[in-house]
């Protein structure tokens, strides 16, 4: 048997038992080296991630139009810019914001992966409005640059002091 | 401290001390933390991961004793000492093959690590040699506190700690314990055990090698859900578990002393025997024989060699590691050879009047 990444015969083969049913998979030992520290503490995250981004995807093109799934892959994060299509398609999400922006979307998601929806545990001294302030300092911080790339530097400087503003504030 | 002294030191969780260290090698917490105000990696430039790196290593040197922390620069670090990291099990392989500004901070122990710039911002993670989880839950607990009273976490009120991936949304925490468990391996009861514990959420990991043997018969266990229940019960979770499978890997080593005596002993013995001999070996073969050796120590089949030993060769006879320890790049072949040699003088010390030659 050949290694399913490469033509070395495959010494390794690892059954990863997460989620539902066992995954087999043939490696050299290189790949199987590369494969076991990948993930490493992480069993199988990835996988968890993909398998309920393919569920929920075959869902929704049950209830909606081509044109309507396009649309929805074409909504953006306004504070980091992140496409849907861009978290559907590797699995990572750009900023703090986008489970507030694509809310409705993650929250099946989420309920898929954890069976849950409402986080039980420790939660920050600072509290979640402290967070959510400072989030806009991400968007504050992109449309900086923006105005310095076209030149504009009164917006620019408004916007500095607005970040100024922000970061002082709960230093 | 530099990276070297890792090269002389042994790792704590290594030291085959802590309840239950004949069966448990570690028990492991991380927590995935993001700063509010950045993008989470995917979306973050340059300069927003340098930034990052900055805000972090001043908060992590600002809440340690001097000189307690190793602060390593991932992205300039050759690759060997990457990969070295990697088998020491203080960075994982993505952050040692990433590019940009990323960083690892670890304690003069190795009891715990923080990545910055992994797949979240920070990655710290506690050790524990043995079955200990609440020592590693309070330690994490309080490094977590010191950070965050010195940077403002993202934060969801009903959706918990925010991460780059929904798969650790919530507590943003993975429990582990990592086990040896060659008795159930050999007595073929290891598949049972792993469908008790699916049925139950948690996630089993193991490495198969020709045939049925697991290498080292190392698995680990983890939890799979980090939203819902709080950072206690996720404990509880694995370490309710843990218990039961060291009781029935204790069972099936009565067994094997108890009715196949022989044999045991033979398996055993051979496998010292090609470990304090043998010319050139695989990394495979050496896993799955100090697997065997370990087990022996246990039982007492073996009595001239102690856990730690064994604990640490497991580790330093990763390709990485014979390459720092011997100080020469190795390809594979020569890595037998060279593994080879370690292993005899490891295994052959002052038993031989200093008889062995290298
Ligand atoms: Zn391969
Ligand atoms: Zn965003």
């Amino acid at each position: 048997m050949k290694c399913q990444k490469c033509n070395k015969p495959a010494t390794f083969h690892i059954t990863e038992l997460t989620g539902g049913t066992p995954e087999e998979l043939h490696l050299c030992e290189d790949h199987a080296r590369q494969y076991l520290t990948q993930s490493g503490e992480e069993p199988a995250a990835a996988s968890t991630m993909a398998a309920a981004l393919a569920q929920q995807m075959a869902q929704q093109l049950l209830g909606q139009t081509a044109e309507e799934l396009a649309k929805l892959d074409r909504q953006a994060c306004p504070v980091c810019g992140v496409t849907f299509y861009d978290f559907r398609s590797q699995g990572r999400l750009g900023c703090p914001h986008d489970y507030t922006c694509f809310e409705a979307q993650l929250q099946p998601l989420i309920l898929n992966i954890h069976g849950e929806t409402k986080h039980k545990g420790k939660r920050p001294r600072r509290g979640a409005r402290d967070a959510q302030q400072r989030t806009q300092l991400i968007r504050l911080r992109r449309e900086m640059k923006e105005a310095v790339a076209r030149e504009d530097y009164e917006r620019a400087s408004e916007l500095r002091d607005e970040i100024r503003r922000i970061e002082g504030a709960n230093r | 401290m530099q990276l070297d002294d890792l090269t002389r030191n042994s790792s704590e969780w290594l030291r085959g001390a802590g309840p239950e260290s004949d069966i448990v090698i570690s028990s492991r917490i991380r927590l995935a933390r993001n700063l509010a105000d950045f993008p989470f990696i995917a979306r973050a430039s340059d300069q927003d991961r340098v930034q990052i790196e900055q805000t972090l290593k001043d908060c992590l040197l600002a809440i340690t004793e001097p000189d307690e922390l190793l602060y390593i620069d991932v992205d300039e670090l050759p690759g060997i000492d990457r990969q070295f990291l990697v088998e020491r099990q203080l960075i994982s392989r993505e952050h040692a093959e990433s590019q940009g500004a990323r960083a690892v901070a670890i304690d003069r122990l190795e009891k715990f690590s923080v990545m910055i710039n992994e797949e979240d911002h920070l990655r710290i993670q506690v050790m524990q040699s043995g079955f200990d989880l609440n020592s590693a839950w309070e330690q994490i607990d309080r490094i977590d506190d010191q950070v965050e009273g010195r940077v403002t976490y993202a934060f969801h009120e009903r959706l918990g700690y925010l991460t780059a991936c929904p798969t650790n949304v919530g507590t943003g925490m993975r429990v582990s314990v990592m086990l040896h468990l060659p008795a159930l391996v050999i007595t073929r009861q290891i598949e049972k055990v792993f469908r008790s514990l699916q049925k139950i959420g948690l996630a089993v990991r193991g490495l198969y090698g020709e045939g049925s043997q697991a290498m080292g018969d190392f698995y680990q266990i983890s939890n799979q859900v980090t939203l819902g229940m709080s950072e206690q019960e996720l404990i509880k979770q694995v370490a309710d578990v843990v218990p039961q499978i060291i009781n029935y890997e204790r069972k099936a080593r009565d067994f094997l002393v108890r009715d196949s005596h022989e044999s045991l002993h033979d398996r055993v013995s051979r496998a010292y025997g090609i470990l304090r001999n043998a010319q050139t070996i695989s990394s495979e073969e050496t896993m799955h024989l100090l697997s065997s050796v370990r087990m022996g120590i246990n039982l007492g089949l073996i009595e001239d060699l102690e856990i730690p030993t064994i604990n640490q060769l497991f580790i330093q006879t990763q390709p990485a590691h014979l390459q720092k320890i011997s100080g020469a790049e190795l390809d594979t072949a020569d890595r037998n050879i060279e593994r080879a040699r370690y292993l005899r003088r490891h295994l052959n010390k002052d038993k031989m009047g200093g008889a062995e030659k290298n």
